[in-house]
């Protein structure tokens, strides 16, 4: 039991021994992969500008997820609210879903001009498609038998809307919620590596780009140590969020 | 309380569903309407219910208008409860539908409850709850605007059998002490004979009325041990038969 609790973190740190003893063996240089200790010690160089360009890509990525959230839902309602805004509104999402971000964010950024706005606009468009099509699966998700039900008794639209079908929705644009939340870090991340040094205050992407530039390699990678330790941590604060929203209401 | 007359109904795509569909309703009657699955039992229930309309023939209220929302209580096959809602405030839906304040409401609500043997469980969400208990919120859901007509959709069918018999005879019970009237769909043969006063007999594609049985049988539970039970069983099941096998 303890044993399997502990297993991914031995299999991590014996993958970390095994990678140290293996570039230490065989002297490769660091510019080229540095090891495990060299990553650690290139974060405690400098802590405060990783973490302080970290707590800048953060911003971008929950400004992002906050919008994709409010327009994914709204967007969600319109097309539950009426057949013509579904058959509106559906497969211009898809176009959004497939246009690779890398493909317009310089776009983006030269319409928009100021860098945060236009930062934020690439990481919503990354992130608003699940949010979306979640929203709208679980505003279609409600069952006939409840439907009818409220139909008896002469529920109105409002009434239908509030008491079933946003309530029956809410699981499934939580789970949305947190796959959009990694997503923003993404789109966050893409947006930032093109606008490299135009970018707002700097993100953790402008300190990859930099330190490739300088083949300071070791910052590099604890750069991206840190972005995927914030796309984690995301990833599980929002599932338990979730999580705990059903609890509390009962039917999680 | 209501005649239907002369109903069909074919949906889109050209099942017919009901043909020349007639019944007559009277106000405090227990009728079942048996029939094998797809004989459109929960078709015509649903025509009644206002939930769906049919392409010919009428139905005809005594009261002269289709009855307001209210008037009817639907129980469906599954409890269909709102599985986030306590049962009390599951109970409380159709009134809050009607935009009862809750205040006013509670104290009908926890009468119904009290009425399915529900008292203590208010707080209760549905997956809290067995099977039939979660079928007991369903009914005091139904009961809790005193509607005059009640429509039972195989209500019981998921149940395991003592559960079944449990409800069935606490569904008479509240039957007699409400003097509602039920329209109340089964599949089975000893449903149908232990619940109703009256039971009409469907046959399937497309959907008929066969024929009406009057039960002879006291509405209560001992009824299941009376041998005059066990041969009205043994009737229906003849004349369903028959109806069926001539098709």
């Amino acid at each position: 039991m303890i044993i399997g609790r502990l297993a991914p973190a031995l299999f991590g740190l014996l993958a970390l021994a095994a990678w140290e003893a293996a570039v230490r063996l065989t002297g490769v240089p660091v510019y080229l992969v540095p090891g495990p200790i060299a990553i650690v010690g290139a974060f405690f160089a400098d802590p405060i500008g990783l973490l302080s360009a970290l707590a800048s890509t953060l911003v971008v990525t929950f400004a992002a997820l906050t919008v994709a959230a409010l327009l994914g839902t709204t967007m969600a309602l319109a097309m539950a609210a009426s057949r013509l805004a579904q058959a509106a509104i559906q497969p211009w999402a898809v176009v959004l879903q497939v246009t690779p971000i890398v493909a317009i964010a310089p776009l983006i950024i030269v319409w928009v001009g100021d860098p945060f706005a236009s930062l934020v606009v690439c990481a919503t468009i990354v992130a608003f498609f699940p949010m979306f099509a979640n929203t709208a699966a679980g505003l279609a998700a409600t069952p006939a038998d409840l439907a009818d039900l409220f139909r008896l008794y002469g529920a109105g639209r409002w009434q239908a809307l509030w008491l079933l079908r946003l309530p029956v929705a809410l699981p499934y644009f939580l789970a949305g919620l947190r796959i959009s939340g990694g997503l923003a870090l993404v789109g966050a991340v893409v947006a930032e590596f093109v606008a490299g040094s135009g970018g707002f205050a700097s993100g953790l992407a402008y300190r990859i780009l930099e330190a490739g530039y300088r083949l300071e390699v070791p910052r590099m990678f604890a750069a991206l140590v840190l972005l995927s330790l914030a796309g984690i941590a995301i990833n599980f604060g929002l599932g338990a969020i979730g999580a705990a929203i059903m609890r509390r209401r009962g039917d999680g | 309380m209501l005649t239907v007359r002369t109903v069909g109904r074919r949906f889109p795509g050209g099942v017919e569903a009901l043909r020349d569909v007639s019944l007559r309703l009277r106000a405090g009657d227990f009728v079942a309407l048996l029939g094998p699955s797809g004989c459109g039992k929960s078709t015509l229930l649903r025509l009644i219910a206002g939930l769906d309309r049919q392409d010919s023939g009428t139905l005809d209220w005594d009261a002269g208008h289709a009855p307001t929302p209210g008037e009817i209580g639907f129980v469906f096959q599954d409890a269909t409860l709102l599985p986030w809602a306590s049962a009390e405030d599951n109970v409380f839906l159709p009134l809050r539908l009607r935009n009862v304040p809750r205040a006013q409401a509670i104290p009908e609500v926890r009468a119904a409850l009290d009425r399915v043997g529900l008292s203590g469980f208010e707080a209760a969400r549905p997956r809290q709850l067995s099977g039939g208990m979660r079928m007991r919120v369903s009914i005091a859901r139904a009961l809790v605007t005193r509607p005059r007509l009640l429509l039972m959709d195989e209500p019981f069918a998921a149940l395991d059998e003592f559960t079944r018999h449990r409800l069935q005879a606490d569904l008479l019970a509240l039957w007699q002490s409400t003097g509602c009237t039920v329209l109340f769909v089964t599949h089975s043969i000893y449903e149908a004979a232990f619940l109703a006063r009256r039971i009409a007999l469907m046959t399937p594609r497309p959907g008929h009325i066969e024929r009406e049985m009057v039960s002879p049988l006291r509405p209560e539970p001992q009824t299941r041990l009376d041998p005059a039970y066990a041969a009205l069983v043994a009737k229906i099941s003849q004349v369903m038969e028959a109806s069926l096998g001539e098709q």
